[in-house]
């Protein structure tokens, strides 16, 4: 399988700040991989490096064998910023159409793509709303059906479900699924732990540096232990050992 | 086409934003007007308290619209002019004159003093000329077969003739050209620079930079769109005062709307660059102190030539220098296209520097 996101020792640093240390990750095509971890871990700034709106000090990037960053490979990747930027002075339609036609979308393949991205995200009757009338979770949704608007091969979402209710969450989580299926790749970042039950792979992310990764199967028999929230508990606490020892 | 897309989201957002849209279009009306009558207005005649003085003298200076106030006690000239809100007192003792000027207006004092100085020399002139007439008329009487040809000296006509303007011209006609120059300067950069800083503030700068967006795109998306509006803003300024506050305009109004469409490019991209270097709304207005109120000195209102000469140079990296110069040139001295082109085409120099440096400063955001 040819893999479509590939990280090959990347480290980053803000000034003397070492965000992420020599990060290694390989995403297979039509995969879910998810990267869990605490807040202030590093996953953003990883996501960040992913997209090309950072470079890394040192290790490579690639996505779809092309190396990051890349203008055309944009073309190709949906993204979900952790917190929503959206115009709040223009209305939901303006923004979707606005983001389309950044995309070069053609006016009749915009209008459907605008239907069918709002109706994922239940937010068709709200279209004509500014944004700045729409509740937390609103501004979440139509922050997803931006990143899905163009039909991109990857999507990269960073905590997608922060702020949205059970019920929603379960429809884009069954969405992501079909899109899977449609043999997308997508990245998804969480906190939540029965979200990362779904995902294909996992990478947990500690500190700036991967402490574990695997299929979710696979790192519960690692460690004997049947909730994933123990095993991050257990690897984290583990690399805390190291850190003792060394 | 994606410059399209942010024009159209640019013009949407402005729209829909009537508060700064009247800003950017009425603000500066506001403050043309104010000023029109403010500077315009006449002053006031000077009131002049005089003590001890002839006649003749007091005539001649009621002859050069002054207010005289004769006073035949005079306590301390400096209680007097306090009591009776005067701007001066003249005061006789003997051959001696003393004026005192209140100097609370210096170019008012000024004034004053010059109508006093010209009043006395009339008076002396005038006594001149009955002595020398007296001195002729007795040396005829001793001499008698002497002819006498006294040539009566007479007062030269003056005719004054003006350059530029004329005898009606006042400050606020010198000043105007600049002022209408630098309202459309502050104002579009003030508005384009934060809306390019909410942009980076909220995030959809970020947010844009992980679409294929070039950073050029995002540049000229900007320049057109905020520069339609800095379009029709500079119109109407620059018809309003032309046409509603009458504003002495001797050369032609196309090359004061083309010399203020540069100005507002200018400030346009000079606002968004800065706002690359403010975190906050308040981080924007410091720039205000910095950056736009010195170009108000350099623009033309303190006269160049009497700057010390690394003020000079300072001077000539001064957009409104250039903007200053080229509209009273064109509006007050009536000069045309080919006199003003070297400024016009610094200034889009201007412009192009500051282009290449946007293009370079949204790096912070994404290398390529």
């Amino acid at each position: 399988m040819t893999s479509t996101i590939e990280l090959i020792q990347v480290s980053k640093s803000f000034g003397k700040k070492n965000v992420l240390n020599n990060i290694n990750i390989k995403v297979d095509a039509g995969q879910i991989f998810g990267l869990i971890g605490p807040s202030g871990s590093g996953k953003t700034t990883l996501v960040k490096l992913i997209v090309g709106m950072d470079q890394p000090s040192s290790g490579q990037v690639q996505v779809l064998n092309t190396q990051v960053p890349n203008l055309k490979l944009l073309q190709s990747i949906g993204y979900m910023a952790q917190a929503d930027a959206l115009y709040n002075d223009l209305t939901g339609q303006e923004n979707l159409a606005f983001f389309a036609s950044l995309y070069k979308l053609r006016k009749d393949v915009q209008q459907e793509r605008i239907a069918y991205a709002a109706n994922l995200v239940a937010l068709t009757s709200h279209l004509s709303k500014k944004v700045q009338n729409y509740s937390g979770g609103m501004k979440r949704r139509l922050s997803l059906a931006i990143a899905l608007i163009h039909d991109p091969q990857i999507l990269i979402l960073d905590e997608p479900t922060v702020g949205i209710d059970p019920e929603l969450r379960k429809s884009i989580w069954a969405e992501i699924v079909r899109l899977k299926s449609e043999g997308k790749t997508i990245l998804i970042t969480t906190h939540v732990m029965d979200e990362a039950e779904k995902c294909d792979q996992l990478a947990m992310v500690r500190g700036g540096e991967i402490i574990s990764n695997g299929s979710p199967a696979a790192l519960k028999s690692h460690y004997n232990i049947n909730s994933l929230e123990e095993v991050f508990l257990r690897a984290g606490g583990e690399k805390d050992e190291n850190n003792r020892i060394s | 086409m994606r410059t399209i897309a942010l024009v159209k989201r640019v013009c949407i957002q402005m729209v829909r934003d009537k508060r700064t849209l009247a800003l950017m279009m009425v603000a500066p009306l506001v403050i043309l007007t104010l000023l029109h009558f403010l500077i315009s207005s006449d002053p006031n005649t000077p009131r002049l308290g005089v003590n001890g003085a002839e006649e003749s003298l007091i005539d001649e200076l009621k002859e050069k619209e002054l207010k005289v106030i004769p006073f035949d006690q005079l306590k301390s000239p400096n209680q007097l002019i306090k009591e009776e809100d005067l701007d001066g007192v003249l005061k006789m003792e003997g051959d001696q004159l003393n004026l005192t000027l209140t100097n609370d207006d210096p170019s008012k004092a000024k004034l004053l003093q010059t109508k006093v100085m010209q009043a006395i020399s009339t008076v002396n002139a005038k006594e001149q000329a009955t002595n020398l007439a007296q001195f002729a008329e007795d040396i005829g009487q001793q001499l008698p077969n002497t002819p006498i040809n006294l040539i009566q000296l007479t007062m030269p006509e003056i005719s004054t003739s003006y350059v530029y303007g004329n005898s009606e011209t006042t400050f606020f006609d010198q000043l105007s050209p600049i002022l209408v120059g630098f309202f459309v300067f502050f104002f579009v950069f003030l508005i384009s620079g934060i809306g390019l800083l909410r942009e980076r503030t909220t995030g959809t700068l970020d947010r844009l930079m992980a679409t294929p967006i070039q950073r050029k795109d995002i540049v000229f998306g900007y320049l057109i769109g905020y520069g339609l509006f800095a379009i029709i803003q500079t119109i109407i300024v620059v018809f309003y005062a032309t046409k509603v506050l009458d504003i002495m305009l001797v050369g032609s109004l196309w090359n004061v709307i083309l010399i203020n469409l540069a100005l507002a490019l200018v400030a346009l991209l000079l606002g968004i660059l800065l706002s690359a270097f403010a975190n906050s709304e308040f981080q924007m207005m410091q720039f205000i102190p910095i950056a736009i109120v010195p170009q108000v000195f350099f623009a033309g209102i303190l006269p160049f030539e009497g700057m010390p000469e690394w003020m000079q140079i300072v001077a000539k990296f001064m957009p409104m220098y250039y903007g200053g110069n080229a509209l009273v040139d064109v509006m007050y001295k009536g000069f045309g296209i080919n006199d003003i082109k070297n400024e016009l085409f610094v200034l889009l120099g201007f412009a192009l520097v500051f282009i290449v440096l946007n293009i370079v400063a949204l790096k912070k955001y994404r290398k390529i």
